[in-house]
């Protein structure tokens, strides 16, 4: 039986690169893959756990804070280890993605497999563009995800 | 743990202040034991949406607030159209002004959840945060999922999706539900209704500061219903005035440590905006059911306890699942989805009220429809000097807890207010600093 997979992309469409989450599923909306439903979510941790009930795996993509190397991308197993909070600590939620994942672990509402693609940012004004290094990214995380999804759904 | 002794001089620093919506940080200076300098400090530049409205057509308003912030996006848009239909000459009514209260209903209900069971309860039983809670309580964090599930479930069927909502337009909507779309969530807000009242009653068995204010308190006050979109806006001081007269009322200052600007109601200073001004204002207008869970729960109709304040976002809360109730079956599908909308030149206000309180938007058209120039004054900017003031009163008769428990409670007092800094600005870090 083939898993039922959920793309989660996660950020604000006016604050630059912190668009980068929904970039990445629009990207992947534009593939119509086959058993892969996107969901766009602006951070809010609580409402994640209702979003992935019903899917086996999930794959989810925000930007992260700055840390030396916009465009870096970041790849974390959730389920494996908890997710660092001050990577994931962009959201004008306090109770964001890392606050529901780890909620979700206490609670054992976590699904199967959670893996999540953190790409770093550099420009997270209000109204700015995308950073170059971070459209770079875009495409390399979609690449990225297409290939593990593949190797996650074949059978 | 040791109390501390009242020091000569001291400084309280907390670097950071977590569970509430942005980024800000709080400063709090005492010397001979008594508190000499409260600052509610917000670090980040101002948002630029009003400047970011300028030049843009009348109807792209709803959306483009929308995007100010991912909470309450609904009141942006309520306050953003009620706005430009006064601009404009339009008043909507019957069905259409119903799906509007439903739809507030959605967000009041989400956003007032979030905060009771995520971000404010574990302040009363001693949790770090709700993950920890959650390992002693599962089905009570499960219960607010649920109950949270249920208001992002009415966004999502009238706004269009859950975040950022964008069937709202200047006029009524894009397009509206039919009686049985709206059907499967009537089943869901009969359980909602009922976990609410748990609620009420949960909230009101946890441990409360002893902590009175005599608030100067302002709302929205409608004649026949609980005020959601429309109404004047009064206060318990006898302040009585239409939208249109808001600025003569209320003026706005830049204070030196923070990039948000402060509001004083002219003569009387500070004021309360929120939950527990609506209520002491309106308690009459409650449903019965939602009158009856606060008398059980041991509040008057009037609260000025501020750690109360989680009963009685609890009790409206209640007040939302009710009425959504009531507006879903007295549905009928109305003809067209919105009133016709000619551009003018003119200005419109409206003040709508979001989850944390009073929302007031000025709009000034062309007579095209584009936007000359837009103000927009959020409720956490309105009670940024009464949470200053709560903060000088809870330390000064606080003055003797051991330090981390005073930090903790100074927390919990910015968070009675369930700040959204990121509408006033952008904000999170909360210090205080001893010496």
């Amino acid at each position: 039986m083939d898993a039922r997979v959920l793309l989660i992309g996660v950020g604000n469409p006016d604050r630059g690169d912190d668009a980068a989450g929904l970039a990445v599923a629009r990207e992947l909306a534009s593939q119509t893959l086959p058993h892969v439903a996107i969901h766009e979510s602006p951070g809010d941790g609580a409402a994640l756990l209702s979003a992935w009930q019903g899917f086996d795996v999930v794959v989810l993509v925000d930007a992260m804070p700055p840390n030396g190397h916009a465009g870096r991308i970041h790849r974390v197993d959730a389920v494996a280890q908890p997710l660092p909070a001050d990577l994931f600590a962009n959201s004008t939620h306090t109770f964001g993605v890392a606050q529901g994942i780890e909620l979700a672990r206490a609670l054992g509402m976590l699904p199967r497999t959670l893996i999540i693609y953190g790409i770093e940012g550099r420009e997270f004004t209000i109204g700015s563009p995308m950073s170059a290094e971070v459209r770079g990214a875009i495409l390399q995380v979609t690449m990225a995800i297409l290939a593990e999804l593949r190797r996650k759904t074949s059978p | 743990m040791k109390p501390m002794k009242p020091a000569s001089r001291k400084t309280i620093k907390v670097g950071y202040l977590a569970r509430v919506e942005g980024e800000g940080g709080i400063f709090i200076r005492v010397s001979n034991g008594q508190v000499r300098e409260v600052k509610l400090r917000i670090f980040e530049p101002p948002r630029f949406f009003e400047a970011f409205l300028r030049g843009r057509m009348y109807t792209e308003a709803p959306d483009i607030t929308a995007r100010i912030c991912g909470i309450c996006p609904v009141a942006y848009q309520m306050s953003a159209v009620h706005a430009m239909e006064a601009a404009l000459g339009v008043r909507v009514e019957g069905q259409l002004r119903a799906l509007r209260r439903l739809l507030y209903c959605g967000e009041w209900i989400e956003s007032h959840i979030l905060h009771i069971y995520m971000l404010h309860a574990p302040d009363f039983l001693g949790y770090p945060d709700a993950i920890r809670m959650a390992q002693d309580y599962p089905d009570v964090v499960k219960r607010g999922l649920e109950l949270k599930k249920i208001g992002n479930a009415i966004i999502a069927l009238l706004g269009g999706r859950e975040v950022h909502p964008i069937n709202v337009r200047v006029g009524g909507f894009y397009r509206v539900p039919t009686r049985r779309e709206l059907a499967p969530l009537a089943e869901q807000l009969k359980w909602a209704r009922d976990a609410a009242l748990e609620t009420v009653r949960w909230t009101a068995t946890l441990p409360y500061a002893d902590f009175n204010r005599d608030y100067t308190f302002v709302a929205l006050r409608h004649p026949a219903e609980y005020p959601f979109n429309e109404g004047r806006i009064v206060s318990n001081r006898g302040l009585d005035i239409t939208s249109d007269e808001y600025e003569q009322h209320f003026s706005e200052e830049h204070v030196d440590y923070s990039n948000a600007l402060h509001s004083t109601l002219r003569g009387s200073g500070a004021y309360f905006v929120g939950p527990m001004a609506r209520y002491s204002l309106n308690f009459d207008q409650l449903s019965p059911l939602a009158q009856e869970a606060a008398r059980a729960a041991g509040l008057g109709s009037v609260c000025r306890n501020p750690f109360q304040s989680i009963i009685v976002r609890a009790i409206e809360t209640l007040y939302a699942c009710d009425e959504a109730l009531r507006i879903i079956e007295a549905y009928e599908q109305p003809d067209a989805p919105s009133v016709e909308c000619v551009p003018r030149s003119g200005t419109g206000t409206a003040c709508t009220e979001a989850p944390r309180g009073l929302l007031y938007h000025r709009y000034r058209l062309d007579e095209t429809g584009q936007i000359l120039d837009a103000k927009i004054v959020p409720p956490t900017s309105q009670n940024q000097k009464i949470i200053e003031e709560d903060l000088t009163s809870f330390v000064t008769q606080s003055i003797a807890l051991p330090e981390d428990e005073l930090t903790s409670r100074c927390e919990q007092t910015v968070r009675n207010y369930d700040p959204c800094i990121s509408c006033a600005t952008h904000f999170l870090r909360l210090q205080i600093e001893r010496e």
